[in-house]
C-alpha cells in the first residue's frame, strides 16, 4: 500500500511538504485529481498518479494547466471533491478558465494549489499568486508549516464545499520542500459517481448569465471575509498588551517567531498570522492595529498584505508607522531567511541585536561553477551538435523553450537565445523570422509542444513563417521527474487506458510543408537532415527521437557500452569543447571518460577527427 | 539565539546520495520524538547541480538556515564544503569529503580546481574545527562507492553534535535503507565513525 494511504489515524511519519499536501487531500476524500507537472508543486501530484490504482481517486495529468483547472472545474460541477495542482506560472496558464470559473462557481469543491517559488529555485519568474485571489475574487489560503499545510488542504476543500467556489491554496518552495513530522488524521471515503445537474442559466456564461454571477460572486467573496474574520487560520499570538505588532504570512511566521525569541522580546510583541489571506480580514486587521505603537509586515514577494493594512488603517483612521517593503526593511526580491528577519525586527522597533560577524572570505580562491548539465550521453546534446553544426556559418536565432533542453544555452553548446514562457519557442520564432533576416530555428520538447507548442505553429503555417522547429522528443517530460505527456506509449510501460497522439501526425495535420525525424546519435544524418530542413523556405519541422538517457536508466535498460579515449587522441579536444558532456574529464593534459557515466551513445567518437574515441573493450 | 537549538547544513553534487542521510537522520530523529523541520534545494540534482539540505533540531520553526548560523557544516565534496563556508561562523565545526569531483567546468577551462591542502588549511582557520578524510576510499572499502553519504553520516554522529544518539542513527539505517543495502551501509556509517575521531 502506498504510505499516504495508511488509515492508522495518529501515526506520525516524516513527510515532504509535498507528501503532506497529499496526505491532506487523501484525508479530505478528494476523488478527482488534474495537474501539469511543475516545480516545487511535482511530488504532490506524484503521489496521486501513484495512489490513484490503488484507491478511489481518479488522477490524471493533463495537457496544460488550462486544461487540468477545465477538467477539474466540469468534476467539481458534477459534486465530486476535486483538486488542481500546478506551479505559479501555470496559474498564468489556466488564468482564463479561473476568472470565469468563479462567476460559475463549484457544487461540490474544489482546490486550486499554487505553488510559487521566491528566488526562482526552478522557474522563470517569482510572481505573487495572491493576486490571483484579489483579481478573480477568491478566496486564499496559505499554510506555514508541512502539518500545517496538511490539515489547511482539508479545510480548503470544506470551505470551497461551503461558498461554492473553488479555492486557491498557495504555497511556497520552502513548504512543498520542507519536511517534517506529520500526524496522521482519519481518511474520508471518496465520494465518487459525480452527477451534472443542468442549470445552463447559472453554468452558460453569455453576457447576460455573467452579469447576473458577477453579483452572486461579490456576494460570496463577502462572505468569504467574513470567515476568514472568524477564521482560526488567523491568529494572533503573544500578549494582548504588546505593542509592537507583526503581520506575517506563509513561512514568515516561523522566521518572525524565531527572530521574536532570539531577541527575547517576546513581553512586546504580538504576532498576527494569516492563513486566510484573500479577502484580508479587514476588522482583524484594525483590531490588531488598535493596541499597536508601530506594525511591520513581514511577508515574501510583493506588499500584498500591506498594502489591505495601511489600506485598513487609513478607513479606521490610525496614523501608526506602519511598514514592510522598502530599502530599509523587507525586499520584494527573493525569498526570507531567519537572519534577515531578525535584523529587520531589530532594526524597525529599535532593538539591540548581537551584530553576527561574518567569515572574512575574502582569501577563499575562486571556486568554478557548478552550473546543472545534460547528462551524460542526453540525446539533446547530439541534437544540438547537429543544428549547430548544420547552421555553421549562419547568422542564427535559437528561440527556445521550458524542460531539461533549456540547459543548452549554456556554453559550450550555447543554443538557446530566447525564452519566456512554455511554448513560446514557437510563436516568438515566427516573430524573429518576419522581424529580422536572420535565420530562425527553434526548439520545443515533446511534453511542451502539447502544453502550449502547437497553437504557435498553427499560426506560423497559417501566417507563413519562415523558421525550423526543432522538437526534442524524448518520450517524456524529464525536467520535472519524467511525468507521462499524451505522445508516451504508455502501454509500454505498463499501464492500461491511455490514448497517445503522434507528434508526427499532428504536425502533418498541421499542413507543415516539411517534416523530418531524425535519430541525433546519427551524427552525421542527422547534419544532413537539418541542413534540408532549414533550407526549406516556410516552416520546417524536425523531430529528433531518442528517449532520454535518464529515464531509460531508471527504467532498466542496458545501456550502450562506454567508450574510452585511445592513444590515438591528438588532444584537439573537439569532443570536450564543443559537446561539454559531463562523462568527460581531464587527467593532466589528457582527456578521460568515466565509464561510469558514459552512456555509449558514440556522438564524440563519430565527431573526434583522430577516430580515437572507441566502445571499451572487454 | 536559542542554544538548545542544532542546525546542521549538508551539501553534495548531485548522485552523492545527501538526501538519503537526511532521511535517515530525520526517521532517526522521528524514533527519538526529536523536533526536526529539514528543507532541500533539489531542483536539478539530477543534472550534475549541487544539493543542499538543511535540518533544525529544536524548537526552532524555521526549516532553513541563514548565512554563518550553521553548528554543523557536513561537504561531500571538498569545493562545494569550501564554496558552503558562508554558511558558518568561527563556531562552526566543519567535516569534509577530501575526494574530488571536480565540476564539468574545470573539464573545459572554465575555472580551475582549489588546492586541496590550502583549503584545508583555510577551513581550519575559519572555523572550530575540521575533520578531514577520503570518505571515498573508505566506501569503496565498505563495499559500495555510493555509501559515502553513510561514511559521512558516521563523521557527524562521531562529533557528539546532534540531540540523537549512534544507536538511533543506526537503527534508522536498519530499517530505512534497502535492506540489501543494510550492512555496507553499517559499515561505513562505522568506518566514517571511527575516521572522524582520528581525523
Ligand atoms: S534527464 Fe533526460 S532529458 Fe534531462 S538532461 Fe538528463 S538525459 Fe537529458
Amino acid at each position: 500500500m502506498h504510505k499516504l494511504l495508511v488509515d492508522e489515524p495518529g501515526k506520525k511519519m516524516l513527510l515532504l511538504g509535498n507528501e503532506a499536501i497529499a496526505r491532506g487531500a487523501i484525508e479530505a476524500g478528494v476523488a478527482f485529481a488534474s495537474t501539469y507537472p511543475g516545480t516545487p508543486s511535482s511530488e504532490i501530484s506524484l503521489n496521486f498518479f501513484q495512489i490513484a490504482p490503488q484507491s478511489d481517486l481518479y488522477f490524471e495529468y493533463s495537457t496544460n494547466e488550462k486544461v487540468a483547472l477545465e477538467v477539474a472545474a466540469a468534476a467539481a460541477n458534477s459534486g465530486l471533491r476535486s483538486m488542481c495542482v500546478m506551479k505559479h506560472v501555470g496559474m498564468n496558464v489556466a488564468a482564463d478558465a479561473l476568472m470565469t470559473l468563479a462567476y460559475v462557481g463549484v457544487k461540490g469543491s474544489l482546490v486550486i494549489l499554487t505553488a510559487d517559488d521566491p528566488f526562482m529555485f526552478s522557474s522563470q519568474n517569482e510572481q505573487d499568486n495572491r493576486y490571483y485571489g484579489k483579481l478573480s475574487g477568491l478566496p486564499v489560503l496559505e499554510p506555514s508549516s508541512v502539518e500545517e499545510a496538511k490539515e489547511m488542504v482539508g479545510y480548503a476543500f470544506d470551505l470551497s464545499e461551503e461558498l461554492g467556489e473553488p479555492v486557491i491554496f498557495r504555497t511556497t518552495t520552502r513548504i512543498n520542500h520542507s519536511t517534517e513530522i506529520v500526524s496522521f488524521g482519519e481518511i474520508r471515503k471518496p465520494e465518487t459517481g459525480g452527477k451534472f445537474v443542468k442549470d445552463p442559466l447559472n453554468y452558460v456564461t453569455v453576457p447576460a448569465v455573467s452579469r447576473k454571477l458577477h453579483v452572486r460572486l461579490l456576494e460570496n467573496q463577502k462572505r468569504a471575509g467574513q470567515i476568514a474574520e472568524k477564521s482560526p487560520w488567523n491568529f494572533i499570538n503573544g500578549e494582548k498588551s504588546a505593542s509592537w505588532g507583526i503581520i506575517c504570512n506563509g513561512v514568515s511566521f516561523g522566521y518572525v517567531s524565531d527572530a521574536v525569541m532570539d531577541l527575547d522580546i517576546e513581553e512586546k510583541v504580538k504576532i498576527l498570522r494569516i492563513g486566510f489571506s484573500h479577502p484580508m480580514p479587514k476588522a482583524l486587521v484594525q483590531d490588531f492595529l488598535k493596541g499597536c505603537d508601530r506594525v511591520l509586515v513581514a511577508e515574501e514577494g510583493e506588499p500584498y498584505m500591506e498594502e489591505a493594512v495601511k489600506a485598513a488603517a487609513q478607513e479606521a483612521g490610525m496614523t501608526l508607522p506602519i511598514s514592510g517593503k522598502g530599502e530599509e526593511y523587507f525586499s520584494r526580491l527573493s525569498e526570507f531567511n531567519p537572519s534577515l528577519v531578525r535584523q529587520v525586527v531589530a532594526t524597525f522597533f529599535g532593538v539591540e541585536i548581537e551584530k553576527p560577524e561574518p567569515l572574512d572570505l575574502s582569501d577563499v580562491p575562486e571556486i568554478p561553477q557548478r552550473p546543472p548539465n545534460l547528462c551524460a550521453g542526453c540525446s539533446h546534446r547530439a541534437t544540438f551538435y547537429a543544428v549547430k553544426t548544420a547552421a555553421e556559418g549562419m547568422d542564427t536565432v535559437y528561440p527556445t523553450d521550458i524542460g531539461c533542453y533549456t540547459l543548452g544555452f549554456l556554453p559550450p553548446l550555447s543554443m538557446g537565445d530566447f525564452l519566456i514562457c512554455m511554448g513560446s519557442s514557437t510563436g516568438s520564432a515566427g516573430g524573429f523570422a518576419v522581424a529580422t533576416k536572420q535565420k530562425v530555428i527553434s526548439f520545443i520538447g515533446d511534453s511542451t509542444f502539447f502544453h502550449s507548442g502547437i497553437p504557435g505553429l498553427v499560426n506560423a503555417v497559417f501566417n507563413n513563417h519562415d523558421f525550423t522547429l526543432v522538437i526534442l522528443d524524448n518520450g517524456t517530460t524529464a525536467m520535472t521527474g519524467h511525468q507521462p505527456h499524451p505522445g508516451v506509449d504508455m502501454k509500454a510501460m505498463n499501464f492500461e487506458g491511455y490514448g497517445q497522439v503522434s507528434i508526427e501526425a499532428v504536425v502533418k495535420a498541421l499542413g507543415v510543408g516539411h517534416v523530418t525525424t531524425i535519430k541525433p546519435y546519427n551524427v552525421k544524418k542527422s547534419i544532413e537532415a537539418v541542413k534540408e530542413a532549414i533550407a526549406f523556405p516556410g516552416v520546417s519541422v524536425v523531430i529528433s527521437k531518442e528517449p532520454c538517457v535518464l529515464f531509460a536508466k531508471g527504467l532498466g535498460k542496458k545501456r550502450g557500452k562506454p567508450f574510452t579515449v585511445t592513444s590515438k587522441c591528438k588532444n584537439h579536444r573537439d569532443c570536450i569543447n564543443a559537446l561539454g558532456c559531463p562523462a568527460f574529464y581531464t587527467e593532466g593534459d589528457a582527456v578521460k571518460i568515466d565509464p561510469d557515466a558514459c552512456t555509449g551513445c558514440s556522438v564524440c567518437a563519430q565527431i573526434c577527427p583522430e577516430h580515437a574515441i572507441s566502445p571499451v573493450k572487454e | 539565539m536559542s542554544t538548545d537549538i542544532t542546525r546542521l547544513i549538508i551539501v553534495a553534487v548531485g548522485g552523492q546520495g545527501n538526501l538519503l542521510t537526511s532521511r535517515v537522520i530525520g526517521e532517526a530523529a522521528l524514533m527519538a520524538d526529536v523536533p526536526i523541520r529539514m528543507s532541500e534545494i533539489h531542483g536539478m540534482a539530477q543534472r550534475g547541480g549541487v544539493v543542499e539540505s538543511a535540518l533544525v533540531f529544536g524548537d526552532a520553526k524555521s526549516s532553513i538556515i541563514a548565512d554563518g548560523e550553521a553548528d554543523l557544516l557536513v561537504g561531500f565534496e571538498p569545493s562545494e564544503t569550501l564554496r558552503a563556508l558562508n554558511k558558518c561562523s568561527s563556531k562552526t565545526e566543519v567535516i569534509t569529503n577530501t575526494a574530488p569531483t571536480p565540476p564539468f567546468t574545470v573539464a573545459i577551462g572554465r575555472g580551475t580546481y582549489p588546492d586541496l591542502e590550502a583549503a584545508k588549511a583555510l577551513i581550519r582557520k575559519k572555523t572550530a574545527k575540521l575533520i578531514a578524510f577520503d570518505a571515498a576510499k573508505l566506501a569503496r572499502e565498505a563495499g559500495n562507492i555510493m555509501s559515502v553519504n553513510m561514511v559521512l553520516l558516521g563523521a557527524v554522529m562521531q562529533t557528539r553534535k546532534l540531540p540523537l544518539t549512534t544507536e538511533a542513527v543506526r537503527e534508522a539505517i536498519r530499517t530505512r535503507t534497502k535492506a540489501s543495502f543494510v550492512e555496507t551501509n553499517l559499515k561505513a556509517f562505522q568506518l566514517g565513525y571511527d575516521a572522524a575521531a582520528n581525523a
